[in-house]
């Protein structure tokens, strides 16, 4: 063993990933040495364009997928090591971006009872994990519904509570809001966020909405494969060039806050949130 | 092409206990030429009622009309032909690409309507051209080895290869990055003004529709709520906010800037006009 720190979530060591090769016989590289580390308890935003390697890099999280080259460590567990499999996919859950595709089950209660029962959990915990991942998700009163008559925001928190239920470490979201409407995107979110909070779960959060990730305790950039970037929120978001440059966005006020000092007002670089640009404009 | 709904109104499972009514009388002109955007949160009836224009769903009760045609009352065949003149461009188009090739997959839609080869071939070259993507660089390619961007532009290009006058996009940028959403609705944005079409954007952005139309209809419950333009819907921020939706971010800043700056405008919903405004008010 080495002496790193028990809080240490993920530990990704110089990960190459080459897809093997396409119709016209080339590898594909996804990943080119990436080397980063999750913290338990943290919020890691990932951000980067379509192809930048993020999903490529979730599915490495979760031993969907295996390093070309280098390792991943999940909880002190290498995803290489076969045995070791199935308790890092309990350990580290996924939620994707479509929750049509996640639900299997007709009544709520019983897709969130899958993934237990799939684990080989005793019929009694399984009653009692699913109530109290569906009372996390503020989902209770839908237990006895069938999931198609859900909206968009409670289908994907239906999917949380499944997650919830195998009870892991680590819950990495893939861009999960991708396909709501915003009052769905402010449900999933809050979700997320207490989470977080309030349970301590390390949450890793990839998505193209950058409002969504401005209190995340760090974000992490993806271009061609490589960490570019990475630090606070605001650190990140003050470079809205370099962002731009790499084809991504900043939040709606860090950019009016960026037009603003370009037309000569003064104002702090680093404006996240609407409050924070009120404060700005009315001293 | 002008799209006039009348009295529309369509109920799923009708008499059996699933029943549900999608869509309550709706009656709203869409003017030949026009930039509408439909928001509403999911349930509300936005896809039911595109699904309507061109024939897809049939109404329980009520019409649409095409340019002063009746397209329910018409024959089988006759709908048919109306339905190479609407575009319907689903949501996660990329999904329905099937074929060996780009180039095939982009002509399929004008293969279908009878097209000679030379003008398939053409209408191919064009559509590819007009979503952006290099029709030399794509046309032998699988759409399966492209990015999800690109994969998008394709399917767009299949639909636009039919040529049709009123175009009709479903989330035409869920899940794609920053870069690749404005590209696409750039093009959109392009296509409407250079080629004079009818287009319909149904989104879940405020920011997108802010900034793209010229009218928002507004849908809740299977009616409709507001049918308006962008500085009328987008200042109704309390009825909006009680049916699931939102505004965009920098009009709730100029709402907020209003107590101090009462002179300030509040019909504001693109950063661009925001920092004009900005400008103009705060700084003097």
């Amino acid at each position: 063993m080495t002496k790193e720190s028990n809080n240490r979530m993920i530990d990704v060591r110089d990960v190459h990933f080459t897809y093997p090769h396409n119709n016209e016989n080339e590898a594909v590289v996804a990943l080119d040495g990436v080397s980063l580390h999750i913290e338990k308890g943290e919020f890691v935003g990932i951000i980067g364009h379509n192809g930048s390697g993020k999903s490529t890099l979730s599915k490495l999280l979760n031993a969907i997928i295996f390093p070309t080259q280098g390792d991943v460590i999940v909880s002190g567990l290498n995803t290489k090591d076969q045995e070791n499999l199935w308790t890092i996919r309990q350990t580290a859950g996924m939620v994707f971006q479509n929750p049509d595709n996640q639900l299997v089950a007709t009544i709520v209660e019983e897709d969130v009872a899958f993934g237990p029962e799939n684990l080989g959990v005793p019929p009694l915990e399984i009653r009692e994990r699913v109530d109290r991942a569906l009372a996390i998700v503020e989902m209770q009163a839908y237990a006895h519904q069938k999931p198609h008559q859900l909206s968009g925001g409670q289908k994907q928190r239906i999917a949380i509570a499944g997650i919830l239920a195998m009870e892991p470490e680590c819950i990495i979201f893939d861009e999960p809001t991708a396909m709501l409407d915003p009052s769905g995107r402010r449900e999933v979110m809050e979700t997320i966020k207490r989470l977080n909070r309030d349970k301590e779960m390390t949450v890793i959060h990839i998505t193209h909405f950058m409002e969504e990730i401005v209190d995340a305790d760090r974000i992490i950039v993806l271009d061609k494969g490589k960490v570019v970037m990475e630090g606070e929120p605001r650190s990140i978001f003050r470079q809205v060039k370099r962002l731009k440059e790499i084809g991504l966005d900043v939040p709606q006020m860090t950019e009016l806050a960026y037009e603003l000092r370009n037309e000569g007002m003064k104002m702090s670089d680093d404006i996240l949130s609407i409050e924070e640009m009120v404060n700005a404009l009315c001293q | 092409m002008s799209v006039e709904i009348k009295n529309l109104s369509h109920t799923y499972s009708e008499g059996s206990p699933f029943e549900f009514k999608a869509l309550k009388d709706i009656n709203i002109t869409i003017e030949d030429g026009s930039f509408i955007g439909i928001i509403g949160h999911t349930g509300s009836g936005k896809s039911t009622l595109i699904q309507h224009l061109n024939g897809l769903l049939t109404p329980t009760s009520g019409t649409v009309l095409v340019d002063g045609k009746d397209i329910f009352a018409t024959k089988k065949s006759d709908m048919i032909l109306l339905r190479h003149h609407i575009g319907l461009v689903f949501q996660y188009p990329e999904h329905q690409l099937f074929e060996e090739t780009v180039q095939k997959d982009v002509a399929f839609g004008p293969k279908n309507q009878g097209l000679s080869d030379q003008e398939v071939d053409q209408r191919v070259r064009q559509s590819i051209k007009m979503v952006g993507l290099d029709f030399e660089e794509v046309k032998d390619k699988s759409p399966f080895e492209l990015s999800g961007g690109q994969m998008r532009r394709v399917a767009i290009a299949g639909v636009l290869a039919m040529e049709p006058s009123v175009l009709i996009l479903d989330e035409p940028t869920a899940g794609l990055d920053p870069r690749g959403r404005e590209e696409i609705l750039a093009q959109i944005k392009s296509l409407h003004t250079q080629k004079k079409i009818t287009v319909i954007l149904v989104s879940h952005s405020m920011e997108d529709i802010g900034k793209m139309v010229d009218k928002i209809l507004v849908m809740n419950e299977g009616e409709v709520v507001f049918f308006d333009t962008p500085n009328r819907v987008f200042t109704e921020i309390t009825t909006l906010e009680s049916i699931g939706l939102a505004v965009p971010e920098v009009t709730y800043l100029m709402r907020r800037l209003k107590e101090k700056y009462p002179e300030i405008r509040e019909d504001i919903f693109t950063v661009e006009a925001a920092k004009k405004e900005i400008l103009k008010v705060i700084r003097g």
